[in-house]
């Protein structure tokens, strides 16, 4: 296959970015779109050029760290799928592709296509989690969980956490992401000592770091890699009521 | 070199009970006082991390990624094996214990892994806790799976994402800690060296990999969690950024390095498919469960649609070979079956190198929506790598390196050789031989995190006292200065040829003469190939850019360059051991049938290289593994 990308470069966070065109003859219809970056990188250390900063790890769709908006998807076409995982065959022969970063104010490009997701850890840190010491917990079967909650508890912590919500949402909201990582623990009997400072605090500390607000036009959930339902969302939002006047007359 | 294990006394299932109480404790005023760098961030560093800070000590945590959420143990996908025995099917702490010693060919401590099998249990217990949303029965309680290498079933997962799920919980558990200020995470950071004074870890010498600055941090003690090495290979189930520059550069300064040849291939992954290929994907284990491996029995039928094929006309290797294990043969065994069969000209796939994992027989047998229900994702991935439809069509899988049994070698108290600098979960060597079974790396990970280190790096802490140097110290500035010199001699930009096609190229001198069968020739050929390669990398190699912001291809030539050395002394370590056991398989040394042989009277030992000099010859010591408590036996599974 024979592209042409057109591939956004930027030198700094407070640098001008801006698209630069390159030909790439040769790929692979079995490689993998970072695969596929691989062999431009390696085409423009044989000109002399630096090549481009993006990025990835595990490259199996699990770990999160890959990104990249693709022909103005983000993860590109293909549903339900990571950048990662996305095969060069989803693409035509002489095709022109469009490769930017996750773009949002709350994720500032650190160079080229890798961006700052930082501030989902900050989301994280402030409640996301069930305070149990190391070696005080009861016995695993103790407290039965319906196999329904276990199962629902499951399909929100399989959020990766990658941010493809927040750069395919026109506010740049963080509600998918978030109301996953609250629903996840909410809906376990273990989270609910916690569960109302948790979704305060989660919800608070979203705001303050620059997401925008959540208008339900459900782009989150259709670009998302792992099919997070928005369904979580408005069970963030409910959780959120009832904790907020449960504080009103507490 | 002092490899005294330090066993303690007593029983076997009495002496980490003998341990914990004779090992010093730290008064919870002083612990503010210890400062614990702990690099990594995975199960192993994730958990050690969050035990530390929640007992009060101050603790700098180390990751290259961008969060502590994305380490490489986010990939597991089998599950996690604990002595529950909540079914009743005759598991104890005891059979945990002795098959993962089998499992591991009888290379590994059985002190070390006896404490690994009774701590499985407090793992369950601490991350149902946390909420790690473990699959169910439909009574609510917890359910269970079978694994490779185990006849009970005691395995525990969350569908197929049992890694990602464990590590979510560390890490909910580590933010917990960096919300209350005891941890201080440092992200985008890679270890490059490690700081010694007068024999003692104080400190390690990172590069931010975002401005590219060179810092030195110092503490009383340094825990290194940075996995394994399987990318020495190349072509690896591992992250593409997984390295062994954190473990090679403590080995460089004094940390013996244990058993580098043991390394493991996992049996069920997906073929290469071309030359272009960064990495290989695993698919879990467990569908072994329900999946029948097989190849057609004459080599015509290798190009058939495998679904044209009879019965008659099948060749089931496993079952064949293995009737009481069958498909559920240990990793070791069944990926050197499956290269077998592709030698003699059975492969299927792109380049004969692949066999079938059939789900034919299971689909008939449940229906299709119950195996959706057990494997979707890993069907799904499968479709989405290859194009195929694994419900229709058998998948087609190969083995590929996959965990690195060997590592820095450890203590009982997973203390390396250099006083204070601690090694856990993958990055160590002590648990599982030579060889390593299905879903206990989850478990050793969060043993040595959440269980052992707490009680073993306060032990250290409390007899050693605390004096952590300052960052500004000779000792400090002199590790640092050499960091940065090295940096900058690999900046070139005038250089010919990328560090990726030097990684690609040992990656194939490694996986031809020290992947899946090994000889003496063709370790000794391998030697002189990676010795000529790293004179070629010296010269000709290109890193374009400055040393003082974000540089990828500076981060990778670095990384390269120390899995070059690292790659020699692993050759060195398969040519030194001169029998066959369990991933290391020496073709000299098998039986007619192909069973690797082991050879207890001259090998009954870990081998740990201690590091000479740049050029110079390492040096290889002894720790004799002694067994009192399981009879060294042949390993059948047949």
């Amino acid at each position: 296959m024979k592209l042409t990308l057109k591939i956004w470069r930027q030198d700094g966070p407070k640098g001008r970015g801006s698209f630069e065109s390159h030909i790439l003859d040769g790929v692979s219809e079995d490689s993998s779109f970072l695969e596929m970056l691989d062999q431009l990188n390696e085409q423009l250390l044989g000109e002399g050029k630096e090549p481009v900063a993006f990025d990835h790890d595990c490259r199996e769709g699990i770990c999160g760290t890959c990104s990249l908006t693709i022909n103005g998807h983000a993860h590109g076409p293909e549903d339900s799928t990571t950048t990662c995982q996305l095969h060069m065959r989803k693409f035509r022969d002489g095709e022109t592709v469009t490769i930017e970063p996750f773009r949002a104010k709350a994720f500032p490009v650190v160079r080229d296509l890798i961006v700052d997701r930082s501030a989902f850890d900050r989301i994280v840190q402030s409640g996301g989690f069930i305070s149990v010491r190391t070696g005080s917990a009861p016995d695993g079967n103790a407290i039965p969980i319906s196999k329904v909650d276990a199962d629902q508890a499951m399909d929100a912590a399989a959020c990766i956490g990658c941010g493809a919500c927040v750069a395919s949402c026109k506010n740049a909201s963080a509600m998918l992401f978030t109301s996953a990582k609250a629903a996840h623990l909410n809906l376990l009997p273990q989270g609910q000592a916690e569960k109302d400072a948790r979704t305060l605090n989660m919800v608070k500390t979203m705001d303050e770091a620059g997401f925008g607000n959540c208008r339900n036009y459900g782009e989150c959930s259709a670009a998302c890699p792992k099919d997070i339902s928005l369904d979580y969302i408005a069970k963030l939002n409910r959780d959120h009521a009832k904790a907020k006047i449960k504080k009103i007359f507490s | 070199m002092n490899l005294d294990p330090q066993i303690p006394e007593g029983p076997l299932s009495d002496k980490w009970d003998n341990h914990r109480f004779s090992s010093k404790l730290v008064n919870p005023a002083n612990k503010r006082k210890y400062r614990i760098i702990v690099v990594g961030s995975g199960l192993a560093g994730g958990s050690a991390a969050a035990t530390l800070g929640e007992l009060g000590y101050q603790v700098d945590c180390f990751c290259y990624q961008d969060t502590p959420r994305r380490a490489h143990s986010i990939a597991a996908q089998g599950g996690i094996n604990a002595a529950k025995n909540y079914q009743n099917d005759g598991d104890s702490i005891h059979r945990l214990f002795y098959d993962t010693v089998k499992g591991g060919d009888f290379r590994s401590r059985e002190a070390n892994v006896y404490r690994l099998a009774q701590n499985s249990t407090n793992i369950i217990d601490q991350c149902v806790a946390q909420g790690v949303p473990f699959a169910r029965e439909y009574g609510g309680l917890l359910a269970n799976r079978s694994f490779g290498g185990a006849q009970v079933s005691r395995t525990f997962y969350a569908r197929g994402q049992t890694g990602q799920q464990l590590l979510l919980g560390a890490y909910s558990a580590l933010s917990r800690q960096i919300a209350a200020g005891q941890v201080k995470m440092h992200t985008r950071h890679e270890m490059l060296d490690l700081v010694t004074v007068d024999g003692h870890a104080k400190g390690i010498i990172t590069r931010n990999l975002v401005t590219g600055s060179t810092d030195a941090w110092t503490a009383d003690a340094v825990l290194l969690c940075t996995g394994g090495y399987g990318n020495v290979y190349y072509l690896s189930t591992n992250a593409a950024g997984c390295n062994v520059t954190a473990t090679y550069r403590a080995h460089r300064r004094g940390a013996g390095f244990a058993n580098p040849c043991f390394t493991q291939i996992h049996p069920t992954c997906i073929p290469v498919a071309g030359d272009h290929q960064s990495k290989l994907t695993l698919m879990s284990e467990s569908l072994r469960n329900d999946g029948r491996v097989w190849v057609p029995n004459d080599k015509e039928n290798c190009g058939l649609n495998p679904n044209d094929i009879k019965e008659e006309l099948r060749d089931y290797f496993l079952e064949r070979k293995y009737p009481s294990f069958g498909n559920l043969a240990p990793r070791d065994i069944s990926s050197r079956s499956a290269k077998e069969a592709c030698d003699e000209g059975r492969g299927v796939g792109p380049g004969g190198r692949g066999v079938y994992l059939d789900f034919a027989d299971s689909i008939s047998r449940l229906g299709e929506s119950a195996i959706r229900e057990r494997y979707g994702n890993l069907f799904q991935m499968y479709e989405r790598i290859t194009g195929e439809n694994a419900y229709k069509r058998p998948m087609r899988i190969y083995p590929a390196i996959h965990y690195t049994m060997g590592g820095l070698w450890v203590d009982y108290n997973l203390q390396s050789t250099v006083p204070g600098c601690f090694v856990l979960g993958e990055a160590n060597f002590s648990d599982h031989g030579a060889n390593r079974l299905g879903a206990s790396a989850l478990m050793q990970g969060l043993s040595d995190g959440y269980f052992v280190i707490p009680y073993t790096v306060g032990n250290y802490l409390a007899r050693s006292g605390a004096g952590a140097i300052s960052p500004d110290g000779p000792e400090v500035k002199e590790v640092l200065e050499s960091v940065k010199e090295r940096t900058s001699q690999l900046i070139s930009p005038q250089g010919k040829r990328s560090s990726r096609s030097y990684h690609k190229e040992l990656g194939q001198i490694m996986w031809e003469f020290a992947g899946m069968a090994r000889n003496e020739s063709g370790l000794k050929k391998a030697i002189g190939q990676i010795q000529d390669l790293r004179d070629d990398f010296n010269k000709n190699l290109v890193v374009p850019g400055e040393g003082d912001r974000l540089n990828v291809e500076l981060e990778r030539a670095g990384r390269v360059r120390d899995f070059i050395d690292f790659g020699e002394l692993l050759c060195r370590d398969a040519l030194e051991r001169n029998e066959s056991c369990g991933g290391h398989f020496r073709e000299e040394h098998q039986t007619a049938e192909g069973e690797a042989t082991r050879d207890d009277e001259n090998f009954a030992h870990a081998a740990v290289w201690e590091y000479k000099g740049e050029g110079k010859e390492p040096k290889r010591h002894k720790e004799d593994l002694k067994y009192e408590n399981i009879e060294l036996a042949v390993r059948s599974y047949k």
